[in-house]
C-alpha cells in the first residue's frame, strides 16, 4: 500500500513539474504576444527612427530589423565558411576514434559553452588590436565565432548520421576522400546542414552580449561593412530603458519581432530537415 | 598534368586546408584564454589578488577594484537559479523519460525547444513585465519585506527558466543510456516503476544528471541579458534575496562604454571576462569528464 502511495505522489510530482515547464514556455510566449501585439505598427516595421525617436516621437526599428538580419546573416555565411570543412574533416578525413578529432570536438563543447558576453569582450579586444571600430563589419566577425561551435557541433551530428557505407562505396569506385566528402556526403547531409546553419542563425540574432560593443548602434540602415548598425536586442533593451512608457511599449513589440524572427527560423530549420529529407538516400 | 593527378593533389592539399581549419578551432579557444590575460595582465600586475578578489571597494576612479560584491552577486544568483531549476528540471526529465508516453514526448519536445530558442533579451522583457512586480507587489509584501523588484531572486527565477531546456535535454540523454535490461531485471523482480527509478536507475544515472546540473550552473553563470535587466546591478554585497546584486557579466555589458577613459577600467573589465571564461571552463571539463566516463557522447 505504501508502495503504491508513494508512487502516485512522485507522479504528480513529475506530472506537476512537466506542467510547470510546459505552462513557463505559454506563460513567456503569451506575455510577449499580449504586451506586444497592441503595440505593433506597419511604421515601426517599415520606417527607421526619426529625430527623438527615443523620446516617444514617430518613426520605426527598420534600422535594427536589417540590422539584425546583416550582422547575423553575414556571421551565418561567415561561419559557414569554416564550420562546413570542419564538420566534413571531422568525419571524413579523420579515423572514427582519432585522437585530434576528439581534441576538436571538445574544444567546440567548450566554446559553445562560453558566454556571449566573453565573445564580446574577446571581439572587442579583436577590433582594437585589427584596428577596426563598433562596426557592422565587427558585430559579424563576433557573433560569427560565437555561433561557429554551435553550428559544428550541429553539422558534425548531422554528418555522423550519413551511412558511413556510402563513403565506401565512393571509395571503392575510386574516388578520393575529398571527392566523396564534397560531392557524396555533402549532398546527403545538405537538408540537415542548412538547418544546422538556421539555428545558428537564430542564436546569432537573438544574442545581445556579442554586439552590444562590436556593433555599436545607428539609426540608419548601415550602407557599408565599416558603419555602425543597429540590433533588435539592443534596441529592445534601450527601448526599455526609457522612462517613457510609450517608448516601452514599443520595446515590446520590438520583442515581439524579435521573437517571431527566431521562432520562424527554428520552424524553417524543422521544416526544411523533415521535408527535404524525402530525398536522402537512407 | 593528367586528370588523375590533379584530383589526388586536390585531395592532398584539401585535407591539409580541412584539418589546419579543425585545428583553428583548438586554436580560438586558446588565443581567447591568451587574449584575456594578456589584456587583464595589467591589473593582475599592478594590484594584490587579496585586493582584487577578497575587497568590495569598487571605485575605479581611485584605481580601487574589489570584484568580491560581483563575484558574491554571480554566485548568489546562480545558486538560486539552480535551487529553483534543478527539481523541476530533474522532475521533468524524469517524468518524460520514464513514464510519459509518445504523445506528451511529442507535445514537450518542441515545447522545450522552444524554451531554448528564446532570446535572452526577450527572457529579459518578461522578467521586467511579470517576475518583477510578483516580486515586488506580492512575494516581498508576504515575507514582510520591502523589495524593488530588482534584486537576487528575480534574477534567479528568470535564469532558473532560462537552464532549464539544456538540463532537461541533457538529463534525458543520461537517462537513455542507462541499460534498458537494468529496468527490466528490477521491475521483474516486483520492484514498480517508482522503485525502479528510485534504486535502479537514478544510483546509475545519478553522476550524469549532477553533471548536466553543472552545465546548467555554468550556463547560468555567463547569462548577461536576461540578468543586467533584472538584477538590479547595485555594487553591494547581498544581504538576502530581495536585495539588489550586480553580477559580474552585468558589469562588464554596463561599464563598456566608459572603460577607456579611465586608467586600467579596461584591464579590470578584461579580467572580469576572464574570471566568466575560467569558471565556465572549469564547470564544462567537470561535466564533460564525467559524461566521458560514462562513455557519453553529449553535445549543448
Amino acid at each position: 500500500m505504501r508502495k503504491q502511495i508513494e508512487e502516485i505522489a512522485a507522479k504528480i510530482l513529475m506530472i506537476g513539474a512537466t506542467v510547470v515547464v510546459a505552462g513557463m514556455v505559454v506563460l513567456i510566449l503569451g506575455t510577449v504576444l499580449w504586451r506586444g501585439l497592441p503595440a505593433l505598427s506597419w511604421d515601426m516595421i517599415s520606417q527607421t527612427p526619426s529625430g527623438g525617436y527615443y523620446l516617444g516621437k514617430g518613426g520605426g526599428i527598420l534600422n535594427a530589423i536589417v540590422g539584425s538580419i546583416l550582422v547575423a546573416g553575414g556571421a551565418t555565411l561567415l561561419s559557414l565558411g569554416l564550420a562546413l570543412p570542419v564538420a566534413l574533416c571531422l568525419n571524413v578525413y579523420f579515423k572514427t576514434q582519432s585522437r585530434l578529432a576528439g581534441c576538436v570536438r571538445a574544444s567546440l563543447d567548450v566554446l559553445w559553452g562560453v558566454p556571449s558576453i566573453v565573445y564580446g569582450a574577446f571581439g572587442f579586444g579583436l577590433m582594437l588590436w585589427l584596428g577596426l571600430r563598433a562596426s557592422l563589419l565587427g558585430g559579424i566577425i563576433t557573433v560569427a565565432l560565437m555561433i561557429l561551435p554551435i553550428m559544428i557541433r550541429a553539422m558534425d551530428e548531422v554528418i555522423h548520421m550519413v551511412p558511413r557505407e556510402m563513403l565506401e562505396a565512393s571509395d571503392a569506385l575510386g574516388a578520393t576522400r575529398w571527392e566523396g566528402a564534397w560531392k557524396v556526403i555533402l549532398r546527403q547531409a545538405l537538408p540537415g546542414l542548412a538547418s544546422a546553419a538556421l539555428i545558428a542563425f537564430g542564436r546569432g540574432i537573438g544574442d545581445a552580449a556579442s554586439v552590444l560593443f562590436t556593433s555599436g548602434f545607428s539609426d540608419r540602415i548601415p550602407m557599408s561593412l565599416a558603419e555602425p548598425a543597429a540590433t533588435l536586442p539592443l534596441a529592445i533593451f534601450f527601448q526599455l530603458g526609457t522612462p517613457f512608457p510609450e517608448v516601452q511599449q514599443r520595446g515590446y513589440a520590438a520583442a515581439l519581432i524579435l521573437t517571431a524572427i527566431v521562432l520562424a527560423a527554428s520552424a524553417l530549420a524543422r521544416l526544411v530537415s523533415h521535408r527535404a529529407g524525402r530525398f536522402v538516400i537512407r | 598534368m593528367d586528370r588523375d593527378s590533379i584530383r589526388k593533389g586536390l585531395d592532398r592539399w584539401g585535407r591539409c586546408g580541412m584539418v589546419v581549419a579543425a585545428v583553428l578551432c583548438i586554436l580560438l579557444l586558446l588565443l581567447m584564454v591568451l587574449g584575456l590575460l594578456w589584456k587583464s595582465w595589467p591589473i593582475l600586475e599592478s594590484h594584490s589578488l587579496a585586493g582584487l578578489f577578497l575587497s568590495s571597494v569598487w571605485k575605479p576612479h581611485g584605481g580601487q577594484f574589489g570584484f568580491l560584491a560581483f563575484i558574491v552577486g554571480s554566485l548568489c544568483i546562480t545558486g538560486v537559479a539552480v535551487l529553483l531549476a534543478m527539481p523541476v528540471s530533474l522532475l521533468t526529465t524524469i517524468y518524460l523519460s520514464e513514464y510519459a508516453g509518445r504523445r506528451i514526448r511529442a507535445v514537450m519536445s518542441p515545447l522545450i525547444d522552444l524554451l531554448a530558442g528564446i532570446p535572452s533579451v526577450v527572457y529579459g522583457v518578461w522578467g521586467v513585465l511579470v517576475v518583477v512586480p510578483l516580486v515586488k507587489d506580492y512575494l516581498a509584501p508576504l515575507l514582510g519585506r520591502f523589495s524593488s523588484g530588482y534584486c537576487v531572486l528575480s534574477a534567479g527565477v528568470v535564469l532558473a527558466i532560462m537552464i532549464l531546456p539544456i538540463i532537461i535535454h541533457v538529463g534525458t540523454d543520461v537517462l537513455k543510456s542507462v541499460p534498458q535490461g537494468l529496468r527490466e531485471a528490477s521491475l521483474s523482480l516486483g520492484a514498480n516503476r517508482w522503485e525502479t527509478v528510485k534504486h535502479v536507475v537514478l544510483r546509475r544515472a545519478a553522476p550524469g544528471l549532477l553533471a548536466a546540473n553543472v552545465l546548467g550552473v555554468s550556463r547560468a553563470f555567463g547569462e548577461t541579458m536576461a540578468v543586467l535587466m533584472v538584477a538590479g546591478n547595485v555594487a553591494v554585497i547581498p544581504k538576502s534575496a530581495f536585495d539588489p546584486a550586480y553580477p559580474l557579466p552585468a558589469l562588464i555589458a554596463n561599464n563598456y562604454g566608459e572603460m577607456m577613459s579611465i586608467p586600467q577600467y579596461d584591464s579590470a573589465l578584461m579580467l572580469a571576462a576572464l574570471m566568466l571564461f575560467v569558471v565556465v571552463l572549469g564547470f564544462n571539463l567537470l561535466s564533460r569528464w564525467v559524461f566521458s566516463r560514462m562513455e557519453l557522447h553529449i553535445s549543448g
